[in-house]
């Protein structure tokens, strides 16, 4: 399979996606400079975590505007799939292609640490080899990581089980203190509803080698590539 | 705007004493210019010349085969890790900047030490620090601590580098002068190394980075003096504005442009920005250096000469560009959207000329001014305090009535206290290289391929294994108070205890000499001592300095700060299933200590200069527990033995709150995830255990101790091996259960480890509510 990983001038998780998806998976992954105006013809695309433009201002505010976006909403139109991870959902967020926004976490301060994730579908490309009932872990590392939507989209994403992850506890209990950040719900990944679009706070391309502590994040990968 | 005129107050305003003003007037052979003149403050400020120390440092051992760039050739050392591979580190202080502005200083601080590492050639892979507060009952600690962790948040969580292991310490005397120290390590390939040499006569000088404004004037100078009231409100534009995007950007920009082969000599602006860069780059190549100032990019109006040679503007760097080769510089640094300007040509003079507008406002020796600086034989006197702590006796101390109360108070006391609060704010996992992150006794990390820099287009890297490399940063100030030189000596031991227990082998240490000013004689003697002690023991566990700093003047008007030689050391670690880690693994496993469980020669048991002491009577007394050199590698090289062959568990050093404290972390620190510690009791049996005094027993700081955890059968075996290499070694107990037993010779001491854990993992949270 072809993975193009969109490269932002402070991107900085794009060398661990195209690592895990060259050398732990064995697929092709190659990097997209943010001011190509096309992306190869890959089969996904993964918009990785990093600060995009040093994302001072807002996050992935600027990055919406790069060359590059063009294409990718043309890629993401035609149903391909793509995943954003951390800065990269928050980059789909600004850019239209995910409902609701990501806001400062409630801490007001920036929180790396595992974090246990309850997978809520396994109807989408990027869950279905997920094992039902399996709780995932994986690392987060973010500042704004609090999704926010208004009502009406909370209950469309509801209605339409676009809540791919929820933050839970060990047993997978939905709980307000398993959440990193605040985000409403406990949302910690989405997808639009054509469902070929998701996004997630969690890094699961961190978690993919037990030399790492975790290897949670490989079903992810392995529900696209399947 | 002319230049003011040279008065002896404006020399003195700059930190230069008159036998040093005449010392220029003899380099230069007429009086200085006030360009010059600045020049010459920051050149010759403790900061950039290590006057004052110079003599000192050249104690410390600094070669090994291992070695491929000293300390002191370069901007940082660096090390063979085999297989072509190296590693580049050191460590640097940021500590007046951080008092002044928390946020921003300690944001720079870590820019500046990424800087450092990038212009070797490396690619940074990861970053430790090393922070020293006053106490958390003061608001305004507080406001320096939240700022500092922060800062170095920000910086190096945008600029996508994990901070993955650290110190942070907390005490009075650090209040209002607090200590920031930051480290980073990167790796390259051998041939990638580069210089920061103004090699080629002919070749043009590029300054490439953002435009140069009136931030950080002379920071250099400000760090090479006290901190006062007046100096801090005065010197708040000396501190300067980091941007950590920038600095990406300027990372991958310099390693694609060195990847093609046309960089002749590179170095960042850091200290003393401009002027520094240039008369370094041609002093280390025996060339001269000449620049047009209105070629240098500028942010601010109407900035003078001195204004430009001085400023400390962040993300800048000066490549020495092959002549010829003009053009790929502006490709690269177009494509990443970067300012670049060529400002000048390496010359064969020897002589750093600075034009502006044609007219020069500098022309000095290049060699003379980063070389010749003048070096001082302080005086040294041991400090009048420690008179009244040699005669304090442990008598005076009553044993302790409440040893479960006691080990409570000890977990709970913020320096002892986990930092989650500290380092789940920083990015510890980027990269994908963390194996061992913050929390246990040294941090691991996996260097792969794609942490080298890029290669030349199209040459493809040559196959070389992963490699694991360690890292820890240590020092108990309280100890190097109380006798420098033995505490250092510590400090040195501490550091490759907690590589030995992660299964690592030092390969190099870097040092960070944070100490109060050496015009005072007893401070000078603190500085002395401290040296003699880390070179000792740097030699002794066969890791050379390769580099560091030095950061004097740590006082304010209430005192100077404890002496604090902060220790970073790296070590390799051969097999990755020989990492280990400090928390108990399974039920049913031995429990054994390595090392002797009280000197009971010494007459403080282990509890002078202890953290009981300090915590449970508020005192910093005592003679600080000895270290025996030879004992304490015989049980490194026993311990990693042992962990090679697959028999460790885990393994956990006994430092600050002694085998208690060792015991209890070693039953409540693996955390899995958020809001999900794995806590795993332990049943211990120290009841044959000969000690005049139960609470030294317990807390005493003993040296040369180790908490290890094998499988039960192992244990005959390892008791054995222990007999056989003259290493003391006992069974302590098991592992299990929901508590931390401790039998003693006179009790039975009972915790929950909810409580512990609860205490232990929410202290410092607590304490900035």
């Amino acid at each position: 399979m072809k993975f193009a990983v969109l490269q932002f001038p402070a991107s900085n998780c794009d060398q661990d996606a195209v690592h895990v998806l060259k050398n732990v998976f064995g697929h092709d992954a190659r990097l997209v400079w943010h001011k190509e105006t096309s992306l190869g013809e890959p089969d996904a695309v993964i918009v990785p975590g990093g600060f995009s433009y040093g994302d001072y201002l807002r996050t992935g505010a600027i990055a919406r505007f790069s060359p590059v976006m063009r294409a990718l909403l043309t890629f993401a139109a035609n149903g391909g799939p793509v995943l954003g991870i951390c800065n990269g959902f928050q980059i789909l967020c600004e850019a239209g292609l995910l409902p609701g926004a990501l806001i400062r976490n409630r801490s007001l301060q920036f929180r790396c640490e595992p974090v246990h994730l309850k997978t809520l579908t396994t109807e989408s490309p990027f869950t279905r080899r997920i094992e039902a009932g399996r709780i995932l872990r994986l690392p987060v590392a973010h500042g704004e990581g609090c999704y926010y939507a208004d009502p009406a989209t909370l209950d469309r994403l509801r209605a339409n089980h676009q809540i791919l992850w929820q933050y839970a506890d060990a047993r997978g209990d939905v709980i307000e203190s398993a959440s990193p950040n605040g985000s409403l719900l406990n949302i910690a990944g989405i997808c639009n509803e054509a469902r070929n679009v998701a996004g997630l706070m969690p890094h699961p391309e961190r978690a993919c080698e037990a030399v790492l502590g975790s290897e949670d994040g490989r079903p992810i990968f392995e529900s696209m590539i399947s | 705007m002319s230049d003011p005129v040279i008065t002896p107050e404006l020399i003195q305003k700059h930190g230069l004493t008159p036998e040093e003003f005449e010392r220029i007037r003899g380099i230069l052979g007429r009086d200085p210019g006030f360009t010059e003149l600045g020049i010459f403050s920051v050149m010759w400020s403790e900061h950039c010349s290590y006057k004052n120390t110079r003599p000192l440092l050249k104690m410390f051992p600094t070669r090994s085969p291992r070695i491929l760039v000293g300390a002191g050739e370069e901007n940082a050392g660096i090390l063979d890790i085999g297989d072509g591979l190296a590693v580049a580190f050191k460590i640097e202080s940021h500590n007046h900047p951080s008092a002044v502005e928390p946020f921003q200083g300690a944001a720079t601080g870590m820019g500046g030490i990424i800087r450092d590492i990038f212009t070797m050639g490396a690619r940074p892979v990861c970053a430790m620090n090393s922070l020293r507060f006053g106490e958390l009952d003061s608001r305004e600690v507080r406001r320096l601590f939240s700022g500092v962790v922060a800062g170095i948040a920000h910086y190096g969580n945008c600029f996508g580098i994990p901070t993955l292991a650290g110190e942070v310490y907390f005490d009075k005397s650090y209040e209002g002068n607090p200590l920031v120290n930051a480290f980073c390590l990167g790796v390259l390939r051998h041939e990638q190394i580069a210089r920061g040499a103004a090699r080629g006569i002919g070749n043009p000088v590029f300054y490439v980075g953002p435009a140069t404004g009136r931030d950080g004037l002379a920071g250099a100078a400000f760090a090479s003096q006290d901190l006062t009231e007046e100096s801090a409100g005065q010197q708040r534009g000396a501190v300067q504005v980091g941007d950590p995007f920038m600095e990406k950007l300027v990372l991958e920009a310099c390693l694609e442009l060195l990847a093609t082969d046309c960089v002749a000599g590179i170095q960042d602006m850091g200290a003393a920005g401009l002027t520094c860069s240039t008369c370094e780059t041609a002093a280390r190549a025996g060339t001269g250096i000449e620049i047009e100032l209105n070629k240098v990019p500028q942010r601010a109006p109407d900035m003078t000469p001195y204004e430009i040679m001085l400023s400390e503007s962040q993300e800048r760097m000066l490549i020495i560009v092959k002549k010829g080769r003009e053009a790929e510089v502006q490709r690269v640094f177009d494509k990443w959207d970067l300012p670049w300007s060529e400002i000048g040509v390496v010359t064969d003079t020897g002589r750093m000329v600075v034009k502006h507008g044609g007219n020069v406002v500098a022309d000095i020796p290049a060699s003379q001014l980063a070389n010749e600086a003048p070096v001082y034989q302080r005086e040294a006197r041991e400090p009048a305090y420690l008179a009244p702590i040699r005669n304090d006796r442990l008598d005076a101390f009553p044993s302790s009535t409440d040893l479960e109360g006691d080990l409570k108070k000890l977990l709970e006391w913020p320096t002892l206290a986990s930092k989650n609060w500290v380092y789940r704010q920083y990015d510890h996992m980027v990269r994908a290289g963390s194996v061992v992150g913050p929390g246990s006794d040294a941090a691991v990390v996996r260097i792969k391929a794609d942490s080298l820099p890029p290669l030349p287009a199209g040459q493809r890297a040559p196959d070389a294994p992963e490699k694991y490399v360690a890292l820890t940063v240590d020092c108990n100030a309280t100890y190097v108070y109380l006798d420098p030189y033995e505490g250092s000596k510590i400090a040195v031991a501490e550091a490759a205890r907690n590589l030995a227990c992660t299964g690592a082998i030092p390969l190099g240490t870097t040092d960070n000499l944070n100490f109060g000013n050496p015009h005072n004689p007893e401070i000078f003697w603190q500085l002395k001592e401290s040296v003699r002690g880390l070179a000792e023991a740097c030699r002794h566990f066969n890791a050379p300095v390769t580099g560091g700093n030095v950061s004097l003047y740590n006082q304010n008007p209430n005192g100077p700060i404890d002496p604090t030689p902060t220790v970073g050391m790296v070590g390799l670690i051969e097999k990755p299933e020989h990492v280990t880690r400090q928390w108990f693994q399974e039920e049913g496993d031995a429990i054994l200590l390595l090392g002797t469980p009280v000197d009971t020669e010494d007459p403080w048991l282990g509890l002078g200069g202890s953290a009981w002491l300090k915590v449970i009577h508020g005192r910093k007394t005592g003679r600080p527990p000895r270290c025996d050199l030879e004992r304490e590698k015989a049980l490194h090289d026993a311990l990693r033995g042992w962990i090679q062959s697959g028999v460790v568990r885990s393994a956990h050093d006994c430092s600050e709150g002694g085998l208690a404290a060792a015991l209890a972390e070693s039953c409540i620190s693996h955390q899995i995830a958020r809001g999900t510690p794995r806590l795993i009791g332990a049943k211990v049996d120290l009841s044959s255990v000969a000690c005049p005094r139960t609470d030294a027993l317990l807390f005493g700081e003993t040296q040369s101790r180790v908490v290890i955890s094998v499988s039960e059968p192992q244990t005959g075996r390892v008791l054995g091996q222990a007999k056989t290499l003259g290493i003391p070694a006992i069974r302590l107990g098991e592992v299990g259960g929901e508590t931390l037993e401790i039998r003693t010779p006179d009790s039975g001491l009972r915790w929950e480890l909810r409580e512990l854990h609860e205490l232990w993992w929410n202290a410092i949270a607590r304490a900035m509510h």
